[in-house]
């Protein structure tokens, strides 16, 4: 990655609250992240972390109520992206910003052939007519490996299989040429073979395309395969971010060394159980004033319960939000 | 879906004719003597007699036979004659009513229009007035207008309408004296002042008709929107950068409208069963009205041709529900 580029997408201090019955979930606190042009950013971390909140935040996806982005800046193309009006964010959304969710099944609106879904951003953002349009949808099927692609524009959606129709989410998503690319767990509905075509699809179409690309998932090793930069995110914060290959060699936040021990390996002995982490992710009813892993970290300390760490900076694009330095073995200095 | 609208015509036959079985079978069962209306003065021997005449002296298993030619074979031969100036029918017996000695076609033909004016416009008006309604409801989900269309739905559903129908002529036509309280069925639209005074005497029985459809519409498309606004493809296509109308409008109505469908065609023959009652409270002289005096009368023909055509009415509803459940819907094939 050319370091130093100014990023595409900076989000700054981010804030998502849900308002239920019981109160008020802080679901994203205080997120912040750069996407620099052609990386692609994985983010990590367990159900309820906050990975896809966050990206839905950016471009205002989460219904409101009960959702309120509260805080933070979404530096995007010159504007904040949380202060813009309807036209614009939308002129963003599917324009310069593409999103595939997780569930192929349930992300294509049934009732309308896949030709017409992929042509509706075309003419929007692109201002095709109708046959322009078709013949850029009928590429862009192509592009995303699906055979038939001229004969395959007028099926619908139940007349593809779920990585076929994962294979026409991605291929909407990136029907504009966008700047940007959110995968929310793509992979995760498919079965592990489906899995593994998808990624190489990602990983051809963005040497490709040369878009920046933001990956959720709670595999660790679809990230190690893909990712340039990694970001854990725990209990709606970002506890630990560093390039993918220092992350993996030298994780410095308890949660992603616990993270990493629950990967198993197919090397050497097989291990009576898989490793797991006790306990549950919390459900932040507050806005957080200690660590939130500190119930389920074996090196917590007192100070651990009085404040929540700031992210250290670690040098080498290295940060980690914890009081305990792994590296001396001791407290981090106040 | 050709073969299977063929098909499904084939299989609406034996049905039909079990309906009109079981319906003439229950005329049969059921207490009651034509001759009851007559005059207590004609002796016993004469009315015997006059039964007799009716055909009543027959047993069923003749009398619905001839029914089923009459109905099947001699109306439509009538038809076909007055249209084409043939003679198929040759003087053939029609079905003829036990009350006013005419045959039952030319009655019920005479009091269609009334009812397909009062009932199918209240049914238009309804569906029209309901979809909007349900659309808005669930998209502001428990907003004032979503509870204001929930309480209206609830006296739709709750306030029958030999109430409502009352109510509304006690306030707008005895105490406002805006609108008549009895439908004219001579009336005859040839100005923009006769066509003012049909639209007035109209008002009234369509609102109490269409309120009632309008209350289950609307609560089936907001429930039914309410279902698919949670879906994963609304949210896509707002990742697409589609604006909220399009998004609501077309790609949540088109989904929603599915089931709703079968609903507002299944509706349809229920709404002639309402009918019955508002024409008796306006004075509209139609379909429901004559079926109302024929089952007073025990006029076994015409409430047996009305019925029937009922029956009728809901097979093809049924059919035409299926056939659009099928259009709307790609992932429902037939054949």
């Amino acid at each position: 990655m050319p370091d130093g580029a100014l990023p595409v997408l900076d989000v700054r201090d981010l804030k998502t609250v849900f308002k239920t019955r019981a109160g008020e979930v802080h679901a994203v606190n205080d997120v912040s992240f750069a996407l620099k042009p052609g990386e692609l950013l994985g983010v990590v971390g367990e159900s309820g972390s906050g990975k896809s909140v966050t990206m839905m935040s950016l471009l205002g996806l989460l219904p409101s109520p009960p959702a309120d982005v509260r805080g933070g800046t979404v530096t995007f193309g010159g504007n904040d992206l949380l202060k813009v009006d309807a036209e614009t964010l939308r002129a963003v959304r599917g324009g310069k910003i593409g999103f595939v969710f997780q569930d192929p099944m349930t992300s294509l609106n049934p009732v309308f052939n896949v030709g017409m879904q992929i042509m509706e951003p075309l003419r929007k953002h692109m201002g095709l007519n109708k046959r322009d349009a078709a013949k850029r949808a009928q590429e862009l099927l192509e592009l995303v490996g699906i055979p038939d692609a001229e004969r395959r524009l007028t099926d619908y959606p139940h007349q593809f299989s779920g990585g076929m129709r994962q294979r026409v989410m991605i291929a909407i998503a990136l029907a504009c040429d966008p700047q940007v690319l959110i995968a929310d767990e793509p992979t995760t509905a498919l079965d592990v073979t489906i899995q593994a075509q998808i990624l190489e699809l990602m990983k051809e179409l963005r040497s490709k395309l040369g878009m920046a690309v933001i990956w959720i998932t709670h595999d660790l090793g679809v990230i190690a395969g893909i990712a340039d930069r990694v970001m854990v995110m725990y209990g709606g914060q970002v506890v630990e971010h560093a390039p993918v290959k220092e992350l993996f060699r030298n994780p410095q936040h308890p949660y992603t060394r616990a993270l990493l021990k629950t990967i198993p390996t197919i090397h050497g002995e097989r291990a009576a159980r898989l490793t797991i982490i006790e306990g549950q992710p919390p459900i932040m009813m507050n806005a957080p004033s200690a660590c939130p892993f500190r119930d389920r970290c074996d090196v917590a300390f007192d100070r651990c319960a009085r404040e929540n760490p700031p992210r250290y900076d670690l040098g080498d694009g290295h940060d980690a939000a914890c009081f305990f330095d792994a590296r001396t073995g001791g407290p981090r200095d106040a | 879906m050709l073969t299977y609208t063929f098909r499904r015509v084939l299989i609406s036959i034996p049905t039909l004719l079990f309906i009109a079985f079981v319906i003439f079978m229950l005329l049969e069962l059921a207490p009651g003597d034509p001759m009851a209306s007559m005059p207590l003065t004609i002796p016993p021997e004469v009315r015997q007699e006059m039964r007799l005449a009716l055909g009543l002296g027959e047993p069923w298993y003749v009398r619905f036979p001839l029914w089923l030619r009459q109905f099947f074979v001699v109306e439509p031969q009538y038809w076909i004659d007055n249209a084409f100036g043939t003679n198929f029918a040759d003087g053939a017996q029609r079905i003829i009513s036990f009350q006013s000695r005419s045959p039952v076609f030319d009655t019920i033909a005479q009091r269609m229009p009334q009812t397909l004016w009062v009932v199918g416009m209240s049914y238009v008006v309804g569906v029209l007035i309901a979809l909007p309604i349900g659309i808005i409801s669930a998209y502001r989900q428990y907003s004032v207008f979503d509870q204001a269309g929930t309480f209206v739905s609830m006296i739709g559903f709750s306030v029958p309408p030999f109430f409502s129908g009352v109510l509304l002529i006690v306030i707008f036509s005895v105490q406002l004296k805006w609108l008549p309280s009895i439908y004219d069925t001579t009336h005859v639209v040839d100005d923009w002042n006769s066509f003012i005074f049909q639209l007035k005497q109209m008002i009234m029985p369509v609102m109490v008709l269409a309120l009632q459809t309008t209350a289950q519409v609307s609560r089936y498309m907001r429930a039914s929107m309410l279902d698919n606004l949670g879906q994963d493809y609304v949210r896509t296509a707002r990742a697409k950068g589609m604006s909220e109308s399009v998004v609501v409008m077309k790609h949540v109505v088109r989904n929603s409208m599915i089931p709703v469908v079968t609903v507002i065609a299944l509706g349809i023959p229920s709404i002639f069963g309402g009918a019955i009652i508002t024409e008796q409270i306006f004075k509209v002289n139609g379909l429901g009205q004559l079926l109302i005096i024929a089952l007073q009368g025990s006029d076994i023909p015409m409430v047996m041709t009305i019925t029937f055509l009922l029956a009728v009415l809901i097979v093809m509803m049924n059919l035409i529900a299926d056939i659009l459940y099928g259009i709307l819907d790609p992932r429902i094939r037939y054949d």
